[in-house]
């Protein structure tokens, strides 16, 4: 399969800080690849590597085989970034109609706007959308040139639940006509319904790069839920071997490498527990695990 | 406008989506028309219709001397404040960094923002010059009409690099306040407001270091004004153009560099 997008040994240094150390990834022509790591991991650096935004301190990145800045790369990708702006005084369909331009072979503007659920708003000024509306319009500008590949940075951030449902399902539709995706996102959910490679990335480094499954795989720590009264201590808690996911009045959910040994000790001291459940860890922790760096590193 | 290349959309067909949209984008900003297309008139009203019928010694008309004067006050205003004012929102709104990752490249941007300032500038003259006409009884043959405005948007090129040197300088809340407190006081020291015999001596004899003196000069020039010798003018304004388009390019290089560095 043709490679679409490649870093070869990327670093990139703003002043003191290094935030991306020697990246190296291929992704080929109709893979759908999540980023996933904490904020300041290095994600967002990455992905402006790949579409040129920054240059590499050292290192490479390529765009269907050309550099990332050449216009005839730039035609065949649609992009949505964090933070960027665009005129207020634009009508939705103009903005779309704009963008469709800079493209050789667009998609209809009536498609666009259906695709990113903003039919109703084709007539609205882009400064009175909500927030929710102004990321349909950057997804609906991501996609209004029909691209071969699409790249998403925090595509969901700040959508309602019926939003993101619809774009995850447009994402989809994108993906099973040959398109190749790299995401970015928070949304854990998101990346393991979309994203059939993972690659996280922490401290500006590739930590793991696989298959949802396998990430989950790699980490051997369970999920362990129950209630107890009175509730359990910060005191206590520090001598378990376990990391604190969430505590809610009686409720705790731990993440634990030695869910037996872990609960051993919770007997011994007479801590009582009531509704126990003990599940493998979900991609959401899994990522937790990986990226504090202790029980799953390989 | 240059061989074209696979899988792209050619170069004039972009530069000219752009500019459409450019020139709805500035329709759209009502303080924008007011300050470069109703105000230029308005100072008309005031400084040059109780002129209009005068003549000055060498029977030069009065009324087409103010009308050139604020011609050249006209363009330079729609030069310094769509680049500085407009530039400097567009960066504090991030606009450039969604435009960057798309195929539209920054020159065939900044082209097209060029050609709207250069359109709202001739309908900025069509109006002025057309009041100056029609209500104030200002009469010259048309070819000296043209004369005067194509000298006034050739010549302003100082000013794109003023408007500029003050969009990448500064954010959008001070871009309007610097624009103002340079481009009103330069024009009145440079007696484009009032005769410079008019002024206090130490503006008669700031004036002749300021650009926008030279540039009103090149429209009086047209008019037969026997002030100063056009390749004078041209020198002057040249000069100023690489000076504020240096500095521009140099803050611009500088802001280039950390966000696409």
């Amino acid at each position: 399969m043709a490679t679409v997008v490649e870093l070869i040994a990327a670093r990139k240094r703003f002043g003191n800080v290094e935030a991306v150390r020697g990246v190296d990834l291929a992704i080929a022509a109709g893979e759908v690849v999540a980023l996933l790591g904490p904020n300041g991991a290095g994600k967002t650096t990455s992905i402006s590597l790949m579409l040129g935004l920054r240059q590499p301190t050292s290192g490479e990145a390529r765009l269907f085989g050309l550099s990332p800045s050449d216009r005839r790369a730039r035609s065949r990708c649609g992009v949505m970034l964090q933070e960027s702006g665009v005129t207020a005084v634009l009508r939705v369909a103009e903005i779309v109609d704009l963008f469709r331009s800079y493209y050789p072979a667009p998609l209809p503007t009536e498609r666009v706007l259906a695709l990113s659920g903003l039919t109703d708003k084709a007539a609205s000024f882009t400064g009175r959308l909500s927030g929710g509306e102004r990321q349909r319009l950057y997804f609906a500008l991501a996609i209004c040139g029909d691209p071969e590949a699409l790249f998403l940075d925090e595509p969901s951030v700040g959508m309602d639940v019926t939003a993101r449902r619809g774009m995850v399902e447009t994402i989809r539709a994108f993906a099973a006509a040959g398109k190749t995706i790299v995401l970015t996102t928070h949304y854990l959910d998101e990346a393991d319904q979309l994203a059939r490679r993972i690659v996280v990335i922490d401290h500006g480094v590739v930590i793991a790069d696989a298959s949802p499954p396998q990430i989950k795989a790699r980490v051997a720590s369970k999920r362990v839920s129950f209630s107890t009264t009175p509730p359990l201590t910060d005191d206590v808690l520090r001598t378990l071997p376990a990391r604190l996911l969430e505590r809610d009045g009686a409720r705790v959910r731990l993440l634990s490498g030695e869910p037996e040994r872990l609960l051993h000790l919770l007997f011994e001291r007479g801590v009582p527990v009531h509704e126990l459940e003990v599940v493998g860890a979900d991609l959401e922790e899994a990522f937790i695990s990986l990226t504090s760096g202790q029980e799953a590193r390989p | 406008m240059s061989t074209p290349v696979a899988g792209v959309v050619p170069l004039a067909g972009l530069l000219l989506r752009q500019t459409l949209a450019e020139i709805r984008i500035r329709r759209r900003i009502p303080a924008f028309s007011a300050v470069n297309l109703a105000l230029p008139v308005v100072f008309y009203a005031f400084f040059g219709l109780p002129v209009a019928q005068r003549t000055f010694a060498d029977g030069r008309s009065v009324g087409a001397h103010v009308l050139a004067s604020f011609g050249a006050y006209a363009v330079g205003s729609v030069m310094v404040y769509a680049f500085g004012i407009g530039v400097a929102n567009e960066r504090a709104m991030r606009i450039d960094l969604l435009l960057r990752a798309t195929p539209l490249p920054p020159a065939v941007h900044l082209l097209a923002k060029i050609i709207t300032a250069l359109v709202y500038s001739c309908i900025s003259l069509a109006l002025l010059i057309g009041f100056g006409v029609l209500v104030g009884g200002v009469h010259q043959p048309v070819g000296v009409w043209l004369s005067v405005a194509l000298r006034l948007l050739a010549g302003s090129l100082p000013f794109i690099g003023l408007g500029f040197l003050i969009g990448y300088r500064y954010g959008p809340n001070a871009a309007p306040a610097v624009a103002n407190l340079i481009y009103l006081p330069m024009s009145f020291a440079s007696g484009l407001f009032m005769p410079l015999d008019q002024l206090p001596g130490f503006v008669r004899a700031v004036a002749p270091w300021l650009p926008s003196y030279h540039y009103a000069q090149l429209a009086w020039n047209a008019l037969g004004a026997p002030t100063e010798r056009l390749a004078v003018s041209v020198l002057w304004l040249a000069g100023y153009a690489v000076l504020f388009l240096g500095l521009a390019l140099r803050t611009y290089r500088r802001e280039e560099d950390r966000k696409f560095g």
